[in-house]
């Protein structure tokens, strides 16, 4: 372990608590988000156990309601949001571009103090009695029918809307004025180019969410309807604002995730990604097209079949830079030299479980299609193989990657390759019988089923199961690594790319000197990747 | 330790900044870019207030009768103003002339504050006239409208003009903030972007209010300018508005 680093320049909690230092405040996040993916994962346990018998038997039907919103709301505004942006793209954007720190240090801290805040409002909020609106907040749910803490809850997002703000805004900057000489935009890593798509998102959309929450905020406290229909208020309106942002938010979910994956085939596969500048603008596309599609959440809804038919088109269209990430990551492994560790398990898990959500996607973003499966539990399956299968496939991924970095040491590569094959199967039995059932029509967000669909619940609570033990095995090898991990070293996968010359873990300023970088992005060399490949597992054939 | 002034280091330059000219662009890029997040949060307002005054436009041509154009003219004025001093206040700063920018910088906070004892007047008469909505006393006759959706019309006028209020008592403060900074000729000329990015800041929330005061004040044009000389009569305007 080297003498010096970021991790040991200064001890206590005020050193921690005051740090400006983003690789410190990547760490506040790491364990911040992850007591609140426990929190999130308990209140989804919760749903799963009620849901493992047709009957309401285990929570009564308001408990359930408040359950699935706790659930949602969580793991949206405080696990997905946040994640990989404000862990790994805090962590890593600085060293991947040579930078000392990101642009504005004191924002950056002054983000994971908002982030807290939100998270202690909504926890506050479940805490007193929860919430009942499920995690959308739609009228009249959250207004005149609700008796649950929609004040406390809405303005934990809205303060947690402030921190993605900030930290979005950090990263064009940095992003755009602290590249080292040299780090031109196409020598950046696609991890840079997917959270510079994330952060433009970002700071378009959140502040539209966050008017939008005062604006509820506001008819509940005036008892005038903005939103209402019963007092002159537009329910629809509240849609159309709504996924303005959480539309594209989705994309800010998944972006960085996307980012960390291109990283992982690169390094795995010992290649230069293929089609290198096509992946980088497709995150730009993504966040551009991401803002014209909201309508496909509202086809039901009262708009108009005109305007639902456009945005079913272009919902198609954002379908087309997805599938150029999937085909070049694809492309990337083809003839590669790919090794199986930990972080490449996910990678494989992430590119497969994407390609079955992206093409459940344009079931939903079909109109005619959509009506059937409109609320049912398709669209729950759907939207967690991208967010599960596709988000935290690539939070783990770049969690077991990166780590040795962060931490300085190894974790148990075998411990971890063991859990990612058993969160694999555990996803899979948890949500691939929800596609089934949801299309044999059994709707969502409710505590009782038909007993027609019981045998799908039944595999989708022991899939819960499973997963939950897979999440919680590198609780424990991580922290076991923490202290006996054999040091890393520097560059412990052979990987290319500026973050990759810093000792681990980092020192405070990452660089003593601002860097000169002269290298194209992944410049892996092909003979000396067979050589390697040779030396360790013999002649290819 | 980031603020560690070794020799050789510019005043006001931060560590983890290579030179003054990296970090004046990053702090430029950096309003600029929070600015077009204020943008969006007033834009989901005037959607709002677009949808509803499609919905009712008789509502809100009614509504802004309510609304004193004169007092609203008056502040469109004294916002113009601080503006400028504003203005005055960046350029003396780029001229190295601190005296000159601290009083620039103290008409703009005076300016700014004129601003808001007149709103607080404009407030004021509307909770004598029983326009508050949500309240139990809320009366609204003019036009025969009905009375709950006037309430929206006052809802929208009293959230935009008070998050912007809200906007102008926070960039008083920054303003304040910065002109003793200034005294304290803690600036230099190469060095002197945070009274810039309070600029721009100080211009953006004027300009918010050149979409605001028409945008709630002027809906009737034969009201304004005393109703002799109307620009548009009543009828004409109904069929415009729909």
């Amino acid at each position: 372990m080297p003498a010096e680093h970021y991790l040991n320049v200064k001890y206590g909690l005020k050193s921690w608590l005051l740090t400006k230092d983003h690789k410190r405040i990547a760490m506040l996040y790491l364990i911040s988000v992850t007591v609140m993916f426990a929190l999130g994962g308990l209140f989804a346990g919760l749903v799963r156990l009620e849901l493992i018998t047709p009957g309401g038997d285990f929570l009564s039907a308001d408990a359930y309601n408040k359950a699935f919103s706790a659930h949602g709301i969580i793991m949206v505004f405080f696990f997905l949001i946040p994640a990989v942006p404000a862990i790994f793209g805090n962590f890593l954007i600085p060293i991947q571009i040579g930078a000392k720190d990101l642009a504005f240090p004191r924002i950056n801290l002054l983000s994971w103090y908002l982030y807290i805040i939100g998270a202690l409002l909504g926890i506050s909020a479940i805490l007193a009695g929860g919430v009942d609106t499920g995690w959308t907040f739609y009228p009249p749910y959250s207004s005149q029918y609700s008796q649950s803490h929609v004040l406390l809850a809405g303005l934990g997002a809205f303060i947690a809307g402030f921190s993605s703000i900030l930290t979005g805004l950090n990263f064009v900057v940095t992003i755009h004025k602290m590249r080292a000489p040299g780090m031109t935009w196409f020598r950046l890593p696609l991890f840079v180019w997917a959270h510079y798509a994330t952060s433009l998102i970002m700071l378009l959309g959140t502040p539209v969410v966050a008017i939008t929450i005062v604006l509820l905020v506001v008819e509940r406290l005036f008892g005038v309807g903005i939103f209402d229909p019963s007092i002159g208020g537009d329910p629809v309106l509240f849609q159309h604002l709504f996924w303005f942002y959480s539309h594209p938010a989705v994309y800010i979910m998944i972006l960085p995730a996307m980012g960390v994956q291109s990283e992982l085939v690169a390094t795995f596969s010992r290649r230069r990604v293929f089609g290198y500048s096509f992946v980088a603008f497709s995150s730009l596309a993504i966040a551009i097209i991401g803002f014209v599609v909201w309508g496909h959440h509202m086809f039901v809804s009262g708009q108009s079949m005109y305007a639902g038919l456009v945005f079913s088109i272009l919902t198609m269209l954002v379908a087309i830079p997805s599938a150029v990430k999937t085909f070049n990551w694809a492309l990337t492994m083809y003839k590669g030299s790919i090794s199986y560790e930990t972080p490449m398990i996910y990678a494989i898990g992430f590119l497969g479980l994407f390609v079955i959500g992206g093409l459940t996607g344009l079931f939903l973003g079909a109109m005619g299609l959509d009506i059937h499966l409109h609320d049912t539990y398709f669209v729950v399956a759907h939207f967690h193989y991208i967010m599960v299968g596709g988000t935290v496939m690539g939070f783990m991924g770049g969690l077991h990657y990166y780590w040795p970095k962060m931490s300085g040491r190894m974790y148990p590569d075998g411990w971890g390759r063991l859990s990612a094959m058993i969160i694999f199967v555990g996803f899979n039995l948890t949500f691939f019988p929800q596609f089934i059932a949801g299309y044999l029509g059994m709707p969502r967000r409710y505590y009782m089923y038909d007993p027609d669909f019981h045998i799908w619940n039944i595999m989708s609570t022991a899939g819960a199961t499973v997963l939950a033990i897979g999440y919680m095995m590198p609780l424990f090898y991580m922290a076991w690594s923490w202290k006996w991990g054999r040091p890393a070293g520097p560059n412990p996968w052979g990987a290319k790319g500026l973050e990759w010359t810093t000792q681990s873990p980092p020192t405070t300023f990452n660089f003593d000197e601002t860097p000169i970088w002269n290298e194209e992005a992944y410049d892996y060399d092909p003979e000396e990747a067979e050589a390697e490949y040779e030396r360790e597992f013999g002649t290819i054939n | 330790m980031s603020h560690s002034h070794t020799h050789g280091h510019p005043k006001g330059l931060v560590h983890h900044f290579d030179d003054l000219k990296q970090q004046n662009e990053a702090a430029t890029l950096g309003m600029w870019g929070f600015l077009i997040t204020e943008i969006l949060f007033f834009g989901g307002l005037i959607t709002a207030y677009i949808i509803f005054r499609g919905l009712y436009p008789e509502v809100f041509l009614h509504g802004s009768h309510m609304l004193d154009w004169k007092l609203g003219g008056l502040n469109t004025l004294v916002l113009l103003c601080s503006s400028l001093t504003m203005a005055f206040a960046v350029h003396a700063s780029h001229e190295g002339k601190p005296k000159s920018a601290f009083n620039y910088l103290i008409l703009t906070i005076l300016f700014g504050s004129v601003f808001l004892v007149v709103k607080y007047f404009e407030y004021k008469a509307k909770v004598d006239h029983h326009l508050i909505p949500g309240s139990a006393s809320f009366t609204f006759t003019e036009g025969g409208v009905d009375a709950g959706r006037a309430q929206i019309f006052f809802i929208l006028y009293f959230a935009m003009t008070g998050v912007h209020a809200l906007h102008m008592i926070v960039g008083i403060g920054i303003v304040a903030w910065i002109a003793t900074k200034v005294r304290n000729n803690a600036f230099t000329k190469d060095y002197y972007s945070p009274v810039e990015m309070t600029g721009l800041y100080w211009h953006f929330v004027d300009i918010v209010w050149i979409f605001l005061y028409p945008l709630l004040y002027l809906i009737d044009l034969t009201k304004v300018g005393g109703g002799g000389h109307a620009l548009l009569d009543t009828d004409t305007l109904m069929k415009l508005l729909g």
